[in-house]
């Protein structure tokens, strides 16, 4: 299990769920989640059209996602955020679904590419992975009070002169700039399930900032661990061991908060 | 005139039963989903009824996989989802993210694993294209019944709480002072949203069940604040974009002479993007001459009184 191909997967799969972690804090906490499911599901339209034009699928989907993070966040700009994430998400399908079309791409690539091939990484892959997950981690650092004050109370943030639309902005090429990372690891549609359940289940296990950051990763370590191990046991698809653990994580931390605060609830009364 | 007509219309456009399937299925599901899309963008749900067509497809591979009607796939998990978004707080505004999320979630892993499975046993093949991205030119003429039979029922739910489904969206606190059950509504919509969207991603694939459901309900009302009249303007919008998608892949066979045949969602979610993108722009248009005429006119009145 920690031969071979096998280390390069648990050394990738380290990568990816330390920088999901800490940028599915912020998901969580900005109430982001359309638009990061959206721009990983886009940028799998860049992979397509990369493995059209020949070109390497890594260009493909950083271009792809950076160019949907933008379109969100310029077409929020005019009307609500949630129909510009929806609107932005079918306009990149709908390119993917006429890149497919022109390629002779076989199925077995296209299921790679949405829900992951952790278990394929090429040793190859790791150095720019680990290049591109430092990058984001080292961009929320540089942000991180006022990303962290805009997330929370954005009226105060802008009456300290923050700039809501800037920090929106910066943040989705962020969350970009993970798609890029993760994709072609876990999948255009897993790193959502990544970024979502173990940052909420610890979000509703602590409300200071850090501590829930450290803890999602922790989380998502564990979840992403676990998925490698059992999917190398059972031989199932990793991306459903994830998506199910990411479920099913965050309903064991909300389970464990409610059964924490009836239990503290008479004290207190 | 001949000559524009074939080059409007290709050759066998209107002989074509592929066709004929295509538009009569592709206009049910539009207006549909034009007409739950209102209440969705109104609601800001864009993202659950986005959700909703995944979890459904997770359905729809299930089914494939046990060899169940699809149908029943698509629906079943679509309706079994919107249950779990209302159970974990979807109805309101601040938990509504992320309960969307954590479902939408878990249903991108069942689908992985269903898809895996199918792709394994060799049952089917192209499974993986077939429910993510679908097609209407593969759809059987058989399956226009039971769209049209669930569509109504959607459209039917939707119609029978109109009134305090609007009023629990425009402002939910004066709807619960009057004693609307918000939360029986908000059940009654997500179901609704369910069916349809489940509907129209087996009759148009999951992508094409997004662009109808949100595009053409957005752009019109960026047009008017109206809800009578956005209705009616979504639902011409989806028509229309949806036949003139279908009439664009039909002829972009005969562009160039390489046989292009790109596929119909890719022109139908091309001319929904624009029209959304025009209705914008006259939207932003007409208020900044308005607010031009306010300046003109304002002072004019302000010396008038004072005269």
């Amino acid at each position: 299990m920690f031969t071979g191909f096998m280390m390069n997967a648990w050394i990738t799969g380290t990568i990816v769920a330390v920088v999901a972690g800490v940028v599915g804090y912020f998901v969580v906490l900005r109430g982001s989640a359309f638009p990061a499911h959206a721009i990983p599901k886009g940028a799998f339209a860049g992979a397509a059209g990369a493995s059209l034009l020949g070109i390497s699928t890594l260009v493909g989907l950083t271009v792809f996602s950076i160019l949907g993070a933008i379109g969100i966040g310029s077409l929020s700009r005019r009307g609500r955020s949630d129909v510009a994430t929806a609107l932005a998400l079918v306009l990149m399908l709908a390119l993917g679904a006429a890149f497919l079309s022109r390629t002779t791409e076989y199925e077995p690539e296209i299921y790679a590419l949405l829900f992951g091939e952790i278990l394929g990484v090429s040793s190859s892959a790791i150095l720019p992975v680990a290049g591109l997950a430092a990058a984001c981690i080292a961009a929320i650092a540089a942000i991180y009070r006022p990303l962290l004050l805009s997330s929370v109370v954005p009226d105060v943030a802008e009456a300290k002169g923050i700039r809501g639309y800037r920090i929106e902005m910066c943040f989705l090429i962020v969350v970009a700039l993970t798609t890029a990372v993760t994709v072609p690891v876990v999948g255009a549609l897993l790193i959502f399930s990544l970024m979502i359940g173990p940052p909420a289940a610890a979000r509703s296990l602590t409300s200071r900032p850090v501590l829930a950051i450290v803890l999602a990763v922790v989380i998502a370590l564990s979840t992403l661990w676990a998925a490698i191990a059992l999917s190398y046991l059972y031989n199932w698809p990793v991306g459903f061991f994830v998506g199910v653990l990411g479920a099913a994580s965050y309903a064991i931390g909300r389970g464990w908060s409610t059964w924490h605060r009836s239990m503290r609830a008479p004290q207190g009364v | 005139m001949h000559r524009l007509y074939t080059a409007v219309f290709e050759p066998g456009f209107f002989g074509n039963g592929q066709v004929h399937v295509a538009v009569a299925i592709g206009g049910v599901v539009a207006i549909v989903c034009a007409i739950v899309g209102v209440f969705t963008v109104m609601r800001g749900q864009s993202f659950a009824g986005h959700s909703l067509g995944d979890v459904a497809a997770a359905g729809g591979s299930g089914a494939l996989l046990i060899g169940l009607n699809p149908v029943a796939g698509f629906v079943g998990l679509g309706v079994v989802g919107a249950a779990v978004m209302d159970m974990i707080g979807v109805q309101r505004l601040r938990g509504r993210d992320l309960a969307t999320g954590i479902v939408l979630g878990a249903a991108i892993g069942l689908s992985a694993l269903f898809l895996y499975l199918t792709a394994t046993t060799g049952a089917t093949t192209g499974a993986t294209q077939q429910v993510l991205f679908g097609s209407i030119f593969t759809t059987s003429s058989a399956t226009i019944g039971v769209v049209t039979a669930l569509g109504g029922v959607a459209l039917a739910a939707v119609a029978l709480v109109h009134r305090p489904l609007l009023l629990s969206t425009v402002s939910p606190d004066v709807a619960a002072a009057r004693g609307v059950p918000v939360r029986l509504v908000g059940v009654i919509y997500m179901l609704a949203l369910a069916v349809s969207v489940g509907l129209s991603s087996i009759a148009i694939g999951a992508i094409l069940s997004t662009a109808l459901l949100i595009g053409p309900a957005a752009a019109a009302l960026r047009l008017t604040k109206r809800v009578a009249r956005a209705l009616g303007i979504a639902c011409v919008i989806g028509v229309l974009a949806t036949w003139l998608g279908v009439l664009l892949a039909y002829d972009s066979y005969y562009w160039g002479s390489a046989h292009l045949s790109l596929p119909v969602s890719f022109f139908i979610v091309v001319v929904i993007f624009v029209t959304y993108l025009v209705a914008d722009a006259i939207t932003a248009r007409l208020a900044r001459t308005a607010t031009r005429r306010r300046e003109f006119v304002s002072p004019a009145r302000a010396t008038g009184t004072e005269g």
